[in-house]
């Protein structure tokens, strides 16, 4: 009995590592969000992380919402803002209930562009916001005017240029992309310099035919080439793509989605639908800017370890040392140690997706919950961290790890399911 | 037969290079001495908690 259920499952996540090895990742548009994201209407509000009541929230998500409700003109100011979703004026849904990511607080309301994804081994989409840059931005809970204006020139002037330029290109291949930004240094969570620069140069030819006006394309480039995190939501809404064929295999104990609100980090298992099994978010130990530190941190947030989920970010720190450093990790032969802990607690290698440092090992993929639980330890995320206030910003950068409690109540559930328990 | 001693003590005769498996301190004392240690990284199947290495067993971890 006992051999039946292990082998249903090691055959259900041999299925599940196919389809994410199958994937064939194309970013193909740049869309609005509420024209693509089937029930994303009005005085709806879409955010980071598992389901979260307003009062439960930390205040960059707070922050965040607050701007994006007046971006909408769902109120006249921040004040008035903050009212009408204590009020309960707003409805709040996950991104990952919409076939959407974002980094940080991951806001995502109507009006907002966003990139698309298109699997095109399995036909389904996947959508994530557009990178502001860095500094004082929304996704790290800022909202105040020079945000609002930055968004509203996205959702204007960069979006529809660059979402005819992808059009007009047919689309670009993703997997190829990340392969050689491994080799040149990214791991696509905290390094994304390598693939900006490939998609830049990819899409620098449609970008110049879709735009006449000289100086607004020159904007267009400099927007792209003075940010070294543009490619981390392409990265993230691929991760999405890439995941959501793999929900819902019977049988399969393979981690689909890790998320972080701010207060709860979240995971959903393959072989058991679509439930979140939460656990309080950890803070991450990392490195401050100038000014700061770990007093002024937000604990853990964001859609971004969907990176992590598919086999990059922290779980590729051997490809990327200067993130080892960054992150206040440790020095280059740590970063390969990151990498091949993670070995034990996933079911394959990715081929295609290889670290030159390894030997050109693949990068771990397919993160198993009995693997998780049984070496006792969990995935490790590579994070930007931001201030626990409202409106100002990121504060640092570090790593986290994923909390256990969400591994060891998933793993009740499954042997529930599995007829075990 | 007479110089045949306990294996034992023969690995006592010369340096002993160590292999350490779980809690690190025993590593860095040794290394502390100038002991060739190699540190292992282990810690019992889910922290121990029988319960859960029950399920993991039925589920073939």
């Amino acid at each position: 009995m006992a051999g039946d259920v292990a082998a249903a499952v090691e055959a259900a996540n041999a299925r599940a590592v196919e389809r994410m090895l199958a994937a064939d990742p194309v970013l193909v548009d740049v869309a609005v969000a509420g024209d693509a994201i089937a029930g994303l209407g009005d005085r709806t509000i879409l955010h980071a992380g598992p389901p979260i009541e307003w009062s439960d929230m930390c205040g960059p998500l707070k922050g965040a919402i607050a701007g994006a409700t007046v971006l909408e003109g769902w109120a006249a100011d921040l004040d008035s803002a903050s009212e009408l979703a204590a009020a309960g004026g707003i409805a709040f849904h996950p991104n990952h209930h919409y076939d959407a990511v974002g980094p940080m607080t991951g806001i995502v309301t109507r009006s907002m562009p966003v990139m698309v994804v298109e699997n095109r081994a399995f036909g389904n989409r996947a959508y994530c916001t557009l990178n502001e840059g860095l500094g004082k931005v929304m996704r790290f809970g800022g909202n105040d005017a020079e945000v609002l204006a930055r968004l509203r020139w996205l959702a204007d002037t960069f979006g529809p240029a660059f979402g005819a330029a992808l059009r007009e290109a047919g689309g670009i291949p993703l997997k190829p992309m990340i392969a050689r930004g491994l080799s040149m240094g990214d791991e696509m969570h905290q390094r994304n310099v390598g693939c900006t620069g490939l998609l830049l140069r990819a899409i620098a030819p449609a970008l110049a035919r879709a735009v006449d006006d000289r100086r607004r394309l020159a904007g267009l480039f400099e927007f792209i080439g003075g940010n070294d995190q543009f490619f981390l939501n392409v990265a993230m809404a691929m991760g999405k793509a890439i995941m959501d064929p793999v929900r819902g295999i019977e049988g399969s104990s393979v981690v689909t989605a890790m998320s972080r609100n701010g207060t709860m980090f979240g995971i959903r298992v393959s072989g058991l639908g679509d439930r979140w099994f939460t656990a309080p978010v950890e803070m991450p130990r990392g490195l401050y800017f100038p000014g700061f530190s770990e007093e002024d941190a937000n604990p853990d947030i964001g859609d971004s370890t969907i990176v992590e989920t598919i086999g990059l970010g922290g779980f590729a720190m051997a490809a990327a040392p200067a993130v080892a450093g960054f992150v206040g990790a440790g020095t280059a032969a740590d970063a390969l140690d990151y990498t091949r802990a993670m070995e034990e607690v996933v079911v394959a290698r990715n081929p295609e997706w290889t670290v030159p440092a390894l030997d050109f090992a693949g990068v771990p993929t397919g993160i198993d919950i009995r693997k998780v639980v049984a070496g006792g330890r969990t995935p490790t995320i590579n994070t930007g961290i931001a201030h626990r206030e409202a409106g100002i910003g990121q504060v640092g950068a570090g790593v986290v790890r994923a909390p256990m409690a969400c591994f060891t109540s998933a793993l009740e559930a499954f042997a529930v399911e599995m007829g075990i328990a | 037969m007479e110089d045949r001693k306990d294996p034992i003590q023969n690995l006592l005769d010369g340096p002993v290079a160590v292999v350490n498996i779980g809690l690190a301190q025993f590593a860095r004392t040794l290394e502390g001495q100038g002991v060739d240690v190699v540190q292992v990284d282990w810690s019992p199947p889910a922290g121990g908690d029988k319960r859960l290495i029950d399920l993991l067993d039925r589920l073939g971890a």
